[in-house]
């Protein structure tokens, strides 16, 4: 364990809601201004605070989908949870110009460190592909030539968040692998998969002589099982793979 | 700062007493880990008390079954905003284990340590008395291996990742040294009631 905590992390600030769009009908992307913006490690997140009129508050923490290379804004993507508290708040209500606030960018373990120029495997399930999109827009500005491929289980092509702009990067950065595998949809390109994320998927995406030197999975508790524990069997070793459970939130 | 048209959800007034500032109460379980879950051989499962780097007492998983199992309810608080109420566990009291190694605290910190390389920093204070176990189970049937089985530390009104799961050890140390997730970003001691979520909170 070598690394420290090499930033300062901001405590809670206003942000402004630049942008806030429709990525897919159950997310949003919502790009914000904070007052003080400071850098960060492609994994992190920030927390976001909601005050009602009388004081009372609701926080949850969100991943930067940004590159720290977007200099002076933020961006999350959130998806709808029906019964959830502040998921709704940010596709029924927020506006472009609304105040929010916000403290971090926070946690230094899920993440991409490009310098360290390791090959990595990325397994995303749903809106666990978030940390993986601020990895990506980060490499098109590094100068990183080790292969990275990205697993994403989504239920259906039109629920891939980022879909086309991670179609966009695969076809503009060599060594950058994007897969899709849809498990209620058929897939719609040659390399892309239409079933649950297995030892053999996996298989295809690696070569057994050179193993990705880090492995990050991202998702829904029952995928990072599955996923991880597949990674295991293949063997993959435990001190390579990085995990991020979603959910409970 | 209040947010235009938020409103909230707030606790039932019972709940409220027990819901720390900035959570939001759950009643499913949820996961959180650092990496994959590992796979533990009991028959090689071992727990090892130290003071500094000196090992003083080691139980295999029988002998650490077969010391006094207490029982607790307690509520517990996930730094991800999460809490749920009367958890029920059962294992073994730090008290207890230090009686087992007639060991008087040799110092005021301490580090849990994991079979996956996981350590996490609770100071004594917070682990004698009652105040904390090893539990080996949860309402009513072993602890499953996603929730920390077979044996997690539970020091339950600090934030969650305080106690650590698949715990095979513990550390008494004279500094207070930063675990992995301390390292990481999160605050030394982590209690709930007053927000200490990250280093400089």
């Amino acid at each position: 364990m070598t690394e420290g905590s090499a930033l300062r992390t901001v405590g809670w600030q206003p942000a402004i809601i630049v942008v806030i769009e429709t990525l897919t009908p159950a997310v949003t992307r919502v790009v914000l201004r904070p007052q003080r913006w400071q850098t960060f490690l492609p994994g992190q997140h920030i927390d976001v605070k909601l005050t009602a009129p009388d004081g009372y508050s609701a926080r949850r923490s969100y991943s930067l989908t940004s590159a720290p290379e977007s200099v002076g804004t933020f961006e999350i993507a959130i998806e709808r949870l029906d019964d959830g508290e502040v998921s709704p708040y940010f596709h029924d209500i927020a506006e472009v110009g609304d105040a929010i606030e916000i403290s971090g960018p926070h946690a230094e373990h899920f993440v991409w460190r490009a310098e360290q120029n390791a090959s990595l495997l990325m397994l995303a399930g749903g809106s666990g592909v978030a940390p993986f999109m601020s990895m990506v827009r980060h490499r098109a500005f590094v100068a990183h030539n080790a292969p990275v491929t990205l697993l994403y289980s989504a239920r259906s092509w039109e629920s891939v968040i980022y879909r086309e702009e991670l179609i966009a990067q695969e076809s503009r950065l060599s060594d950058f692998c994007c897969v899709f595998t849809l498990t209620r949809d058929m897939a719609r390109r040659p390399q892309d998969f239409s079933r649950r994320v297995d030892a053999a998927m996996i298989a295809s995406l690696i070569t057994v002589d050179s193993l990705p030197s880090q492995s990050l999975v991202c998702g829904s508790n029952a995928f990072v099982r599955t996923t991880s524990d597949l990674l295991l069997d293949i063997g993959i070793p435990a001190s390579s793979i990085l995990t991020e459970r979603y959910g409970g939130g | 700062m209040s947010t235009r048209g938020f409103s909230g959800r707030r606790p039932s007034a019972a709940a409220a007493q027990r819901i720390p500032p900035g959570q939001h109460e759950t009643t499913d379980f949820p996961v959180l880990s650092a990496g994959p879950t590992p796979r533990i051989d009991l028959a090689k499962w071992s727990f090892t008390l130290r003071v500094g780097p000196k090992p003083v007492k080691r139980w295999t998983w029988a002998e650490f079954n077969a010391m006094p199992m207490t029982a607790m309810t307690r509520d517990i608080h996930c730094v991800t905003t999460w809490s749920k109420l009367d958890t029920r566990w059962e294992g073994v009291l730090i008290d207890d284990l230090l009686a087992a190694a007639e060991l008087v605290p040799p110092t005021g910190f301490a580090l849990a340590h994991t079979v996956e390389g996981y350590s996490t920093n609770v100071p004594v204070d917070d682990l004698i008395d009652g105040r904390a176990m090893i539990a080996l189970r949860y309402d009513g049937v072993p602890l499953t291996d996603d929730h920390g089985g077979p044996a997690r530390l539970l020091v339950p009104h600090l934030y969650f990742w305080k106690s650590a799961k698949w715990v095979n050890g513990l550390q008494f140390t004279t500094r207070d040294e930063a675990g992995f997730w301390e390292l990481r970003g999160y605050h030394m001691r982590g209690d709930p009631w007053r927000e200490q979520r990250y280093a400089n909170d």
